[in-house]
């Protein structure tokens, strides 16, 4: 136990040293912080901050698989970081219309480390590549998007040609219509 | 009937007098019985009381009638009518009306002498120098977040000394109390000597978070319904609006389409008090925990000040469901926590460039161990950063070190990330004007 005030020094709190102007910053802001330095992001991933570098909870991801189902496409992700951060996962949304088993016309992602398995240990590194996963390798089962987990399911060549030719042309796939984003 | 309560003479306050005037054996280091320390406690010392809530009414109460005058209350909400079962400061004609403006006059009428001030808004609108006032804070809370935040504020007021040691007239104590349902903990915050919020905040186990896949396809339990509803179906149907866990309308809506949803798939036992336990993360509160909380927090509060017996020595965790059950620990602190520790101290000549600073560390017994390619920050400005800032702060390694810090305060606090350190770490830059 430590003696914090006395009463013979009359130690009034009001007289205090006057609060320095230090920069201030949450806990959330500062791992976000120490995420964003050790990002190291491929060629073909970019990152940008649509409310400027002075609001860093808030930015962009843009994947541009140059392989698998997805190639050649370009994928915007919505990534919005809360002051729980790292306790509360990052919210990311998928701002591209697409055609994949894991992914809703919402912009809603199935991935296992966004929900029930995000841990503080990890990391925005770590998202980035698990969407980069998703890519690689849709997950047929527990989806999203039903009739593209089956189509991926019963014939993987006619999801292929879905996929690109969406991609390249836009295409009308079970009743909506998904506009290109080739890259 | 005459009022024959005396107004603070030493009758009235003839039980916190055998406390404060008396010497003992259980008595805390510096004790100073006497008089005097009752006009300090009731003159001098100002408290502020986070929350009126349910455990925020008990806390005024037990502040009031423990002998302190000046208190001050905040809190953004206002009464409703599930809070009258606890809130006890609160009737059925207050609903609507702020918390602790409410709860302010009921112990200004009822306690004389007390002078509670309220402040009804958020913690986040106040400036540091609102808290700084105080001489103790005590926190009646019911968020992670918010705890943090005044964690950080409290951090913040910390100043060390040359060689790393918490300067104690700038300590501001937290006591810290929180409740659910049948269990709740009390526990001692000082800045630079307890652990903080943060140091401790890997003893929250992780939230309930079920997979999206598993609400849209294959629910199981009432709780996926209730989150399918929430998540789901709310960002499809109504996404132009931001769900608001107090509109009632909202609830009814989630709750409504969570009762179809369970109906579809054979699921029972959704109602609409789970609805509000999963969406709205309520849990069922009771008065008796809230009270032996708030107690205990109150207790603290008073020891801290006058030091009339042991103070707790951390931690204090309640669980009342199968007796009445209390456990303490003494937690550590974490010597590299991000928010409250002193950081390595490093010393430069005035006119150092930021790449010699950098060079510098790398080059320290104790830091050159610990980094291999470091970015350093100064609280939210990048000054030179790896990663996607890489290229964008490099021109800044050649300037000197001075300009791109703001103030001439003896010893910057600088943040450095590196791949090697499991989480930032805290570094105290000395400029040294060169010796004549």
């Amino acid at each position: 136990m430590i003696k914090l005030f006395s009463v013979k020094d009359k130690q009034k709190q009001a007289a205090a040293a006057a609060a320095t102007g230090k920069p201030k910053q949450s806990a959330g802001e500062l791992r976000l912080q120490k995420d964003l330095t050790e990002l190291q992001l491929p060629s073909n991933i970019n990152i940008a901050f649509p409310e400027g570098r002075e609001k860093p909870m808030h930015f962009e991801i843009t994947i541009k698989p140059d392989e698998g189902y997805y190639r050649n496409g370009r994928f915007l992700f919505d990534f919005v970081i809360s002051t729980g951060y790292p306790y509360d996962a990052p919210k990311v949304k998928c701002k591209t219309k697409v055609y994949h088993p894991n992914i809703d016309l919402e912009g809603n992602i199935c991935l296992n480390i966004l929900r029930e398995d995000w841990k503080p240990v990890l990391s925005i590194s770590s998202v980035v590549y698990g969407l980069q996963f998703l890519f690689l390798d849709p997950n047929p089962e527990d989806p999203l998007n039903k009739e593209a987990a089956a189509k991926f399911q019963e014939n993987q060549r006619q999801f292929e040609s879905y996929v690109q030719r969406s991609i390249h042309y836009g295409a009308q796939i079970d009743g909506e219509f998904f506009p290109p984003c080739a890259c | 009937m005459e009022d024959t309560t005396p107004t603070n003479s030493s009758e009235r306050w003839i039980d916190i007098d055998k406390l404060l005037t008396r010497n003992g054996n259980l008595v805390g280091p510096g004790f100073e019985p006497g008089p005097e320390l009752r006009d300090f406690l009731q003159q001098d010392c100002k408290v502020l009381c986070i929350g009126a809530g349910g455990l925020g009414c008990e806390i005024l109460k037990d502040l009031a009638l423990s002998g302190f005058v000046n208190i001050d209350v905040i809190d953004m909400d206002t009464i409703d009518v599930s809070n009258l079962n606890r809130q006890f400061l609160f009737r059925l004609q207050d609903v609507g009306k702020p918390k602790a403006v409410v709860a302010a006059e009921r112990i200004n009428a009822r306690v004389p002498g007390a002078n509670v001030t309220a402040h009804f808004g958020r913690i986040e609108d106040m400036p540091l120098q609102f808290y700084q006032e105080f001489t103790v804070i005590v926190l009646g809370l019911d968020s992670l977040e918010a705890r943090r935040y005044m964690n950080s504020i409290a951090c913040s007021l910390l100043e060390f000394d040359e060689e790393g040691n918490p300067d104690m007239s700038t300590i501001k104590p937290l006591v810290d109390g929180g409740t659910e349902g049948f269990k709740g903990h009390a526990r001692v915050i000082l800045p630079g000597v307890t652990p903080c919020f943060e140091c401790t905040l890997w003893l929250f186990p992780p939230q309930t978070k079920f997979p999206l896949c598993t609400l849209a396809e294959t629910p199981r339990t009432p709780a996926h319904c209730i989150e399918y509803a929430h998540l789901i179906l709310w960002s499809q149907q109504r996404s132009h609006e931001e769900f608001d866990t107090d509109d009632e309308e909202h609830m009814q809506w989630v709750y409504s389409n969570a009762l179809a949803r369970a109906k579809q798939y054979g699921i029972e036992g959704v109602t609409f008090q789970l609805t509000q336990g999963v969406v709205k993360n309520i849990i069922p509160a009771i008065a008796s925990t809230n009270a032996i909380v708030s107690a205990a927090c109150v207790l603290e509060a008073l020891k801290l000040i006058t030091m009339c017996s042991t103070g707790l020595n951390n931690y204090m965790m309640y669980t009342g469901s199968q007796g009445i059950y209390t456990h303490t620990v003494a937690y550590e602190r974490d010597p590299q926590c991000p928010v409250c520790s002193a950081g390595v101290e490093v010393v430069a000549p005035a006119d150092t460039t930021l790449q010699q600073v950098i060079d510098l560390m790398l080059a320290h017994p104790q830091l050159g161990k610990m980094l291999a390619h470091p970015s350093v920050s100064y609280g939210s400005k990048q000054l030179y950063a790896r990663g996607i800032y890489e290229e964008d702060s490099r021109p800044n390694l050649a300037k000197p070190v001075r300009e791109l810090l703001e103030g001439d305060e003896p010893a910057a606090l600088l943040t450095v990330n590196d791949k090697k350190l499991s989480a930032s770490l805290r570094v105290r830059l000395r400029l040294k004007e060169p010796q004549q």
